[in-house]
């Protein structure tokens, strides 16, 4: 299935890109992480500390073990340090 | 539904000019609180800018789920929020809420769950930026232990 795959701040500048398509057979977060991970090194260091990291479906948070479901849009970032 | 009022935007605001807006509302109102996060400097004063990255859609959705939950648990009549993004200078107005109830104990309450929770749950990244480099701040233990408060 094809999914929007977004990254912001750190995560995004260690990626390299702010958003892209992928064609996935994920079906949970924790899954789609392990594929990524696997692509290069430098989604490898990205996503080196998935505890660090945070994921939202659809612009919902959510965590890891989530299942991707329809989800269309899956973001991951680092904590939110907002106000 | 009470009114309210989200804001994400790159602009600088008036903080003055938008408390007096949100103050003179009429209604079951006897009580305004509201607070402004400011960008501070290092304590060396090397800050050039700070930078807040956001991300556009989940950023409006969250701030107003926030608001909606501190409206299902408090007499809250009004709610501002305003939160910018982008790049700003030190002593700038990062950003702002407002909240106005009958009386203060629930207009404080309010605001102050508001900016718990917007700290750790609205999707916003600051990256400081001084003359040695520029980093990404790192959200602190407290700021998550805090949403247990409530």
């Amino acid at each position: 299935m094809k999914r929007d795959i977004l990254y912001f701040a750190w995560l995004r500048e260690r990626v390299g890109l702010p958003r892209e398509t992928i064609e996935t057979d994920a079906t949970t977060v924790a899954e789609l992480v392990s594929e990524l991970a696997a692509r290069e090194d430098r989604y490898a260091l990205a996503f080196s500390d998935p505890g660090a990291l945070r994921v939202a479906l659809d612009q919902e948070l959510t965590d890891f073990s989530a299942a991707l479901g329809d989800a269309r849009e899956i973001a991951f970032f680092p904590p939110m340090t907002g106000g | 539904m009470i009114p309210l009022d989200i804001r994400v935007q790159a602009d600088p605001f008036d903080y003055g000019q938008e408390c007096g807006r949100f103050a003179k509302q009429s209604g079951r109102i006897g009580a305004v609180v509201t607070f402004c996060g400011i960008v501070r400097d290092t304590e060396a004063g090397t800050l050039q800018r700070m930078e807040i990255e956001h991300y556009p859609g989940m950023t409006e959705r969250a701030l107003t789920q926030i608001a909606e939950q501190a409206a299902a648990r408090w007499d809250i009549q009004a709610c501002t929020i305003i939160h910018r993004h982008g790049p700003m200078a030190p002593g700038d107005a990062i950003m702002m809420v407002a909240t106005a109830s009958p009386h203060r104990a629930d207009a404080f309450a309010a605001a102050d769950f508001l900016m718990d929770y917007l700290k750790s749950r609205a999707p916003f990244w600051k990256k400081e930026i001084t003359d040695q480099g520029a980093e990404w701040v790192d959200a602190k233990d407290s700021d998550e232990a805090a949403l247990s408060r409530w």
